[in-house]
């Protein structure tokens, strides 16, 4: 249901996938953002990898925090269900809604004073527990909404607009997601389309944890000289460890690169994650390598991004509490209340 | 020996803390509520673990009087710590009860009290060489001898012992044997007291649970899914007990899975959103927690009541503010659960009086969080939660349906139903909503804090916002004709005193206003049930000048309510105040009320009368 109407207009993207569902089925209301801002782009980049994958829009939970990055669900995906909860507490409550029903598709979607600030308890806790979920950090390194504070992501050295420096070390939150057992962490950046689409298909088909730290440039607040969240100087800093494509499951792959620099990892659905590799030493199935590589680049200065690590046969928080099957959201009366001759039996044991 | 007090005294335990005292002092109240004799009995206990002082007071009275009596007729004295304090708390002429092994100066004793014991170290000793095995069978050891003094029948106690250990047989001998030791050393040895027990049938059928227990088992009848939680005393034992309730009745036959979810959060602003996350979602969710977390959740009983999605929080209260008294109880929550949150908010209370409630109210809390998504409270406190209460038995209509409110189904979007997540299309003030994944097209919104209108869509005019926040006050409105009633007892007189009371303050209550009444003091007596106040209680007030306010916080917190909600005037509802941690007690009510009424007595008659 779209309540503001948009300008209609011709465009090859009004072709309609499997599900019969158009792009434009997938978008939302019209953003109120800054034009430039780097939240849009990742809203576009959503709206294509659902597109991509056919899935039903209302298939989807759209969950996020408080912050211009939380606002964006409102922006995709209209035809889903959406809750722009508390500040920094998106986790908890798409914990508590995937108890609920774990047939839906969890889209987590948050900010970095969100995340890294208020919401760092909820954050670490939420992958901890390994909720099935994309966990979309769009991390511009300040309060967007809030106008121009230093956010806890920024780096040590950066120079906020007003020419304020810096001097809090910096919470790297793909570091932080790998220690705490994410299956799924990737890095990316706002203004890479090709890569961050496929990152964020194979986080859908992911069973677990899965992460992304987005860069995501604030363009009011964020994207002067000096800042290390800018987009001239993610462009220039960024290193792409590996490019991915996501195969589905009902696709035939075809191998197209030599042997050595092509990875393909299998995940719990079948679908298939081909990565192709840019810096072949990079090994994205061992947690700490992973960690040991980050740190080494991250010192040099390099933002490191690609497909970082991956658990293929992860399990989940409903693997660990040992649910149903059935969405506990739909457990019957019968499933549910013991009834009186129970109750007399308890009765008795308490006389 | 002139005739002896029949069932009508109390017993008081002082125990150390971990040495096993808690299962030999339950063999004798239980051993006493098999006789068909009313108990009441209640653990006080300080917030350390090991080797600290506990103590549990056991009322019994064949009246049936189940509030703290107050004072002590027989101190069984087993932890030399507490000695001193111990012996000063029993009544002038009454008993003390100590372990004789070692030799005490008189000092340590008083005058003007009776001393009785045993040897029971001594005899330990000489029976068993294993120290852990001393200790436990000291503590049935004495069991046995006041067995013997008071009157409990063995096999009673027999019984009990070979049901607690059913399924390990070989405790069963080990235990009676210990029984006996204790019971034919008091049998030579000590002589009857001023007080005895005797087999009546003052118990019915009714049960001896714990509030928390019984609120937990509310929660599974209610068909709660999810529960999250983070560990506070005293509301710990209501979501183990949920956790050991669904193991028994939730588990898949077939394939051993969990028709429910327990999570353990970081903290209690993470156990409310998960609660709020699976309510939005259209599970039943619960927290338990008690007054330091009800503050950490404030942002989010916010969100429930204004984006208008069930959830579920037992509030098991203690004394407050800050850590306060941790193990001591109290109803000192009133104000800050109906007021919670910032902005213009407030919610529904259940306030239970007995574990009988809790359970009711505990499967009722989800009923009305469905039906007026919103935040429902449950308001206990230590005193029912944690203790054992003599309570009627749990009861449950079997062709009771649970009530999950208005939801749209797939099936009346797709006939073209309108939908508007905050239109008020019945005039209730209870909007349809839609759970996500419902329909592929229709019904799907946008959730959140921020202010919008009937169609969910946001939106910061002033017009908008007001009738949203209207149609909240016209749902708390519908709201009262769902919540329990009040229970009115009226005087045999009339009279113009009333009394409104709620909670664990129940049960000393109903002994203080037959006491009053023996004293030719008629009162008319209010038990509130919930909140918000349906109509009969401010009839109730405007009939009754002044209105006695009997309750647990410093602050009078039920009368302020009162005041704002039913908008009497202050001077007609007089507080009557109990909140040194331990629970109120019917003579503590009666000394308050007919001082009051004393001195209301001495007015001037136009005065007293308007
Ligand atoms: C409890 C609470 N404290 C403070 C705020 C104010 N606030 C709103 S958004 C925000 C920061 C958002 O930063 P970030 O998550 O990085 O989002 P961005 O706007 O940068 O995308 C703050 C502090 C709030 N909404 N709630
Ligand atoms: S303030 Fe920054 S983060 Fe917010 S919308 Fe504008 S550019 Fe984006
Ligand atoms: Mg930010």
């Amino acid at each position: 249901m779209t309540y503001i109407a948009k300008p209609k207009f011709r465009h090859p993207d009004l072709e309609p996938n499997t599900r019969g569902f158009t792009r434009r089925d997938y978008e939302g209301k019209v953003s109120t953002l800054c034009a430039g801002c780097g939240h849009d782009s990742i809203s576009a980049a959503i709206i294509q990898a659902v597109y991509e994958l056919d899935l039903e829009p209302h298939r989807i939970a759209k969950l996020s925090g408080i912050g211009c990055s939380s606002k964006t669900p409102d922006y995709f995906l209209g035809l889903s269900h959406g809750f722009n909860s508390v500040h920094g507490r998106m986790p908890s409550v798409l914990t508590g809604a995937n108890l609920a029903n774990r047939d839906l598709i969890y889209l987590g979607v948050s900010g970095d004073g969100d995340s890294a600030s208020i919401g760092f308890g909820q954050f670490a806790h939420s992958i901890r527990r390994a909720v099935n979920m994309v966990y979309i950090v769009e991390n511009n390194g300040v309060y967007g909404l809030t106008k121009g504070q230093f956010s806890a992501t920024s780096d040590k050295g950066s120079k906020s607009k007003r020419g304020v420096v810096n001097h809090d070390a910096p919470i790297d939150l793909v570091t932080l997601a790998l220690d705490l057992g994410a299956t799924y962490v990737a890095r990316s950046f706002s203004g890479d389309k090709h890569q961050l689409v496929p990152l964020i298909k194979g986080a859908i088909l992911h069973h677990g944890a899965a992460f992304i730290d987005c860069l995501s440039p604030c363009v009011a607040f964020n994207n002067h000289e000096g800042s290390t969240k800018a987009y001239d100087y993610i462009r220039n800093h960024n290193e792409a460890v590996n490019r991915l494509d996501v195969i589905e499951p009902r696709e035939t792959i075809e191998i197209d690169h030599a042997p050595g620099t092509l990875e393909i990892v299998t995940q719990h659905d079948g679908s298939k994650l081909r990565l192709r590799k840019i810096h072949p030493e990079y090994d994205p199935s061992d947690r700490l390598d992973a960690l040991a590589y980050l740190a080494e680049r991250q010192s040099k200065g390099e933002i490191v991004t690609g497909l970082l690590y991956v658990d293929p046969g992860a399990q989940d928080l409903h693997d660990y509490q040992n649910t149903v099957a059935a969405p506990l959201n739909t457990l019957s009366d019968s499933q549910l209340v013991p009834g009186s001759s129970a109750l007399e039996k308890i009765n008795a044991s308490l006389r | 020996m002139t005739d002896a007090r029949i069932n009508d005294f109390v017993v008081k335990f002082a125990n150390v803390n971990g040495s096993g005292s808690a299962s030999a002092n339950g063999l004798f109240v239980k051993s006493i509520l098999r006789m068909g004799v009313p108990v009441s009995a209640r653990n006080i206990f300080p917030s350390n673990i090991q080797g600290l002082p506990t103590w549990y007071e056991v009322r019994v009275s064949e009246a049936g009087w189940l509030g703290r009596r107050g004072g002590v007729d027989l101190m069984v004295a087993m932890n030399p710590q507490t000695w001193a304090q111990d012996v000063k708390s029993i009544e002038p002429n009454q008993y003390l009860f100590y372990d004789t092994t070692k030799t005490l100066p008189p000092s340590a004793f008083r005058e003007d009290i009776r001393i009785i014991g045993a040897p029971l170290t001594e005899i330990c000793n000489k029976t068993y060489s294993d120290p852990r095995q001393r200790q436990l069978f000291k503590n049935i050891m004495y069991v046995g001898a006041l067995a013997q003094i008071l009157g409990i029948p063995t096999e009673i106690a027999e019984q009990l012992i070979s049901e607690e250990f059913a399924s390990k047989p070989k405790l069963i001998d080990a235990n009676v044997n210990a029984f006996h030791l204790g019971r034919s050393w008091a049998e030579q040895n000590l002589a009857p007291l001023d007080f005895r027990l005797a087999r009546a049938d003052k118990v019915g059928d009714r049960i001896f649970v714990e509030g928390n227990s019984a609120a937990a088992l509310g929660a599974v009848y209610g068909g709660a899914t999810v529960c999250a939680w983070y560990p506070i005393t005293p509301s710990t034992s209501l979501a183990e007990a949920f956790e050991k309730y669904c193991k028994k009745f939730r588990t898949d036959p077939d394939t051993k899975q969990n028709r429910f979810a327990i999570v353990q959060g970081e903290d209690e602003i993470a156990s409310i959103g998960i609660v709020v996350g699976a309510g939005w979602n259209g599970a039943r969710a619960f927290t338990c927690t008690s007054g330091p977390g009800v503050s950490l959740m404030q942002e989010f009983i916010g969100l429930s009541y204004f984006a208008e999605i069930p959830a579920v929080i037992f509030d098991v209260q203690r004394g407050g503010p800050s850590t306060g008294m941790p193990t001591r109880t109290q109803q000192s929550d009133i104000l800050a659960a109906a007021y919670a949150s910032h902005g213009d908010t407030k919610h529904p209370l259940l306030l239970p009086c007995d574990p009988g409630e809790c359970f009711e109210f505990g499967a009722l809390a989800f009923d009305l969080a469905d039906r007026l998504q919103t935040m429902i409270f449950v308001m206990l406190d230590l005193d029912m939660g944690m203790n054992e209460w003599l309570t009627p038995p749990f009861k449950w209509d079997d062709a009771k349906k649970l009530d999950r409110g208005k939801v749209m189904t797939a099936a009346e979007l797709e006939a073209g139903r309108e939908f508007g997540r905050y239109l008020d299309v019945d005039g209730d003030g209870i909007p349809y909503r839609t759970l996500p994944g419902e329909h592929p097209t229709k019904g799907a919104y946008f959730t959140r804090g921020t202010s919008r209108d009937e169609y969910a869509r946001y939106t910061e005019e002033g017009a908008a916002y007001m009738r949203n926040m209207q149609r909240l006050l016209k749902k708390f409105e519908t709201a009262k004709s769902l919540i329990p009633k009040p229970i009115r007892r009226d005087a045999k007189r009339r009279t113009p005193y009333g009394v409104i009371y709620y909670g664990s303050t129940a049960p000393a209550m109903d002994e203080a206003l037959a006491a009053l009444e023996a004293q030719g003091r008629h009162i008319d007596a209010l038990r509130i049930r919930g909140f918000p106040f349906e109509d009969s209680i401010a009839d109730f007030i405007r009939e009754h000048d002044p209105v006695f306010v009997v309750e647990q916080n410093r602050d009078a917190q039920l009368r302020k309510l009162l005041v704002n909600e039913c908008e009497v005037h202050p001077a007609r509802l007089v507080p009557v105040l109990h909140y040194e941690g331990a629970p109120i007690t019917a003579r503590f009510i009666v000394q308050e009320i007919a001082e009051r009424m004393r001195a209301q007595e001495k007015l001037p008659h136009s005065e007293h009368a308007k």
